[in-house]
């Protein structure tokens, strides 16, 4: 069983609208599903727009789909009371993707760290402290930095703290949104390895959201590509990133800047006239499929 | 000498020479550098690449150009010719009149680079006049032209809005139309599609290539991004610390770089990060 299984996931946002009259409706994830085996990392890639952040979100329930259905380790997330949301809330953990943004500036990185564990009432207060050195080792942090406030950090070790609160409370299954797309490239590289690495260590289980090709690419087993709010091709990496079949996708992978002035580049405009948007997903390869 | 508006284009002519550029910043800890002692200079219709990371001083280093350096900030020493003359030494009436007309700018936050109460289309036929280039109907005319030649999607309709009613890669878009409108000689721009999805983005980089193919365009492009490099760049100049660490032609620094610093630049940017450690 796949840890995390996903089916007909929808969110409707409502615009702002005239005055009076119904409010127009904007489907932002239009019955997208998937599943994640354990301990791999399923890529989720789009545009702004397109609907991966708000899948990410609707995943772990921080906010209320409209419609689907999504179960953790064969736990229906979307039944569950507050409660006991919050208790499986351990389990499913969220990096965000802007670390300035995410983490409270007026608290000290060791107590931004150290809250999940007192939320969730974890341990006394000497066993958390010595747990959030532990988190702060982990992620390559020196574990005396935890009384500095966020403002005292670069970007990317403001994104390690931010990962370290994420994996306080022991989860198997982070969503990371856009973890690394605010930071500079030889940073980037270095927080991807840091992703890697506790995958390897902890047999995490990740959804990463991006918009960087050439990352997921380096860390991914499979990949979903979304577009308008629907998933238009999903497939192990290899497979969409050698023989991409969906249009959009073909579009999206010629448009990556190749990092080498001699690479021969050939690129496909998307026709957005030239796809049905409404058909369906079928498989056109063992573990396949396109919406073509 | 002639040089902008695309009418005269002597591919070999340098454009723009920075020589010794030291920029400071008056803060209330003392002076910060922030460039120190950078010379590189941008021919006619060639590209030249600013590479570096946040804070290694190549957006001030841009901004020391067209002379728009954030509060506290001065030149120190240096000189930076366009056009044969130092735009150091201009009046700030001589500088506004290249700024806009002879170097075309576009910034990273096209939120804060575009006037939110004046409509698009007002924006960029504001430009055209002011530089005395067309005025009335023809300046609305060529506006939505400029509109359509980046990708703006229904430009008569799209002139007509405000900036928040248009998305961040409409904005952008608008922006680098409102950058050429007049024509420049050179243009300016700092992460010019890092916003940008990417087939946004590889669209606005075909235009400006399209651009340099056509009239000639000069372009410093500052970024941190080396694929927009190797698509872009004829010679690259790596910045880290507020000083150039290497300059070389495209190609050359892909395939031999010799400095550590364009070495780490080039391996988090292509290798394998299986194989990187984590640190740092």
């Amino acid at each position: 069983m796949a840890l995390v299984e996903v089916r007909g996931l929808t969110k409707d946002f409502a615009r702002p609208g005239p005055l009076f009259g119904p409010a127009p409706i904007v489907r932002a994830v239009d019955g997208v599903s998937f599943d994640i085996e354990r301990g791999e990392t399923l890529g989720l890639v789009g545009e702004s727009g397109s609907g991966k952040t708000t899948t990410g979100r609707c995943v772990l329930r921080l906010i209320e789909p409209t419609a689907g259905e999504v179960r953790y380790d064969g736990t229906n997330v979307m039944s569950l009371s507050a409660g006991e949301l919050r208790r499986l809330r351990r389990h499913m953990q969220i990096v965000f993707q802007d670390p300035y943004s995410s983490l409270n500036p007026r608290m000290r990185a060791g107590d931004i760290v150290e809250e999940p564990l007192i939320v969730h009432r974890v341990g006394d207060r000497d066993s958390r402290r010595a747990r959030v050195r532990e988190l702060f080792e982990l992620v390559g942090l020196d574990p005396d930095l935890g009384l500095r406030r966020p403002a005292d950090f670069s970007g990317g070790q403001r994104q390690r703290i931010g990962i370290a609160r994420a994996l306080a409370l022991n989860p198997s299954f982070v969503v990371a949104d856009e973890p690394v797309s605010s930071l500079d490239a030889p940073v980037q590289a270095q927080v991807v390895g840091l992703f890697v690495d506790l995958q390897r260590k902890l047999g995490l289980t990740y959804l990463f959201i991006a918009h960087d090709l050439r990352l997921v690419e380096r860390i991914c087993t499979r990949v979903a590509v979304m577009y308008g709010g629907r998933i238009v091709e999903i497939g192990d990496a290899g497979a969409i990133f050698r023989a991409p079949r969906h249009p959009y996708t073909k579009a999206l992978l010629s448009a990556a800047p190749v990092p080498d002035p001699d690479a021969r580049r050939q690129r496909i405009v998307l026709d957005a006239d030239a796809f049905d948007r409404t058909s369906p997903l079928r498989e056109i390869a063992p573990g396949h499929m396109a919406a073509i | 000498m002639a040089v902008g508006n695309w009418e005269l284009t002597d591919q070999h002519q340098t454009l723009l020479s920075v020589d010794r550029l030291t920029t400071v910043f008056d803060t209330p800890h003392g002076i910060v550098r922030a460039v120190s002692d950078v010379s590189f200079h941008v021919s006619a219709g060639e590209t030249l690449c600013l590479v570096g990371e946040s804070g290694s001083g190549k957006s001030i280093t841009a901004l020391s150009i067209i002379r728009l350096l954030p509060p506290g900030g001065r030149v120190l020493a240096g000189r930076i010719v366009f056009d044969g003359r130092n735009v150091l030494d201009l009046r700030d009436r001589e500088m506004q009149a290249i700024r806009g007309a002879k170097i075309g700018f576009v910034f990273q936050e096209p939120m804060t680079a575009l006037n939110p109460v004046f409509t698009i289309g007002n924006q960029i036929e504001e430009t055209l006049t002011v530089h005395g280039l067309v005025r009335g109907r023809d300046a609305r005319a060529q506006a939505v032209d400029w509109l359509r030649a980046v990708g703006v999607p229904e430009p008569e309709r799209r002139a007509r809005e405000y900036p928040h009613q248009l998305s961040g890669g409409l904005r952008q878009r608008a922006l680098i139309a409102l950058a050429l409108a007049c024509r420049p000689a050179l243009l300016i721009a700092d992460e010019p599609t890092t916003a940008l999805d990417a087939t946004v983005q590889a669209q606005v980089l075909e235009l400006l290539r399209d651009l340099r193919q056509r009239f000639g365009l000069a372009m410093l492009l500052v970024t941190h991004d080396l694929g927009v490099v190797a698509e872009m760049a004829d010679r690259v100049a790596v910045m880290l610390g507020g000083r150039i660490v290497e300059e070389a032609p495209v190609r050359e620094l892909f395939h031999e770089p010799r400095h550590p610093y364009t070495r780490t630049l080039l391996a988090a940017a292509s290798g394998d990060v299986r194989q990187m450690e984590p640190g740092g």
